[in-house]
């Protein structure tokens, strides 16, 4: 089984991880959730994706972006994957969620 | 070790023997940096592996058995992965408390182990059950090449006996 595109950068009940996930599961895009650590001066795995250790985090293989700030993933979601997306692509969004 | 009197014995164990397809599963799987869901075939899919079941993160038996593996470097020989009921957090502070090169399962209800049936129910602790120690050999294919389970409580793998088979694969 492949991975999903997306991968989510998120750590537990941070509520603006939770905002993203929210997001995605509206638009049933499949994704993978990465918990990283709790502790901002660790995540480096993080940082060497995004240049910034903020979570959460995405990054969408189907476009090549990467981006931080749940404010601006949910914008890029709606843009990329909802209903009013330019040339909405099924074979992008598909099914689940993880 | 010779102990004056009989260490607890846990029973033959129905645990998949070598040339079965060791039983698939998805857990977290935490590595040193997050974790995230991943399935024994999709590791199995890259190259062999050493599966671990290991007692709860921080019982004695976890950490000799770590360490052996470490000074053996066993991690140079083949993937390893471990599985055990503790949290990720847990498993995140054994990791680098063994400096070896490890990602850890995460399977609090115990739910694998019951899958290979190497289920150990722990006495004193109600409700927790958590798997025997355990090591399998599983290939390319996920097939098992060398397992060993168990049968007293503690008791350790044969590591050159492990080591032995992991030349086999």
């Amino acid at each position: 089984m492949s991975q999903p595109a997306i991968t989510l950068y998120r750590l537990q009940a941070c509520p603006f991880c939770e905002r993203v996930v929210r997001k995605l599961d509206e638009y049933d895009v499949a994704y993978q959730s990465r918990f990283v650590e709790a502790l901002h001066s660790k995540r480096d795995a993080v940082k060497r994706v995004t240049g910034s250790r903020a979570v959460p985090a995405i990054v969408d293989g189907n476009t090549g972006v990467t981006m931080s700030e749940s404010g601006n993933i949910v914008e890029y979601l709606e843009r990329t994957y909802g209903p009013s997306a330019a040339g909405a692509d099924e074979d992008t969004a598909t099914a689940g969620g993880s | 070790m010779d102990l004056p009197f009989d260490v607890v014995g846990l029973g033959a164990a129905d645990h998949p023997t070598e040339g079965e397809q060791a039983p698939d599963f998805r857990r977290p799987l935490v590595t040193d940096e997050f974790w995230e869901d991943r399935a024994l075939s999709e590791l199995t899919a890259e190259g062999p592996v050493l599966l671990v079941f290991h007692p709860m993160d921080g019982a004695f038996p976890a950490t000799y058995m770590y360490n052996e593996l470490r000074d053996r470097a066993v991690d140079g020989e083949i993937r390893v992965v471990g599985c055990s009921v503790s949290s990720p957090y847990e498993h995140k502070t054994l990791i680098e408390d063994r400096e070896f090169d490890v990602a850890v399962f995460s399977d609090p209800k115990n739910g694998v182990a019951e899958q290979y049936d190497v289920v150990h129910d722990l006495d004193g602790m109600t409700g927790v059950a958590e798997p025997r120690p355990a090591v399998f050999v599983v290939d390319e294919e996920r097939v098992v090449r060398y397992a060993w389970v168990a049968e007293e409580w503690p008791e350790f793998p044969d590591y050159d006996e492990l080591e032995a088979a992991l030349d086999e694969v």
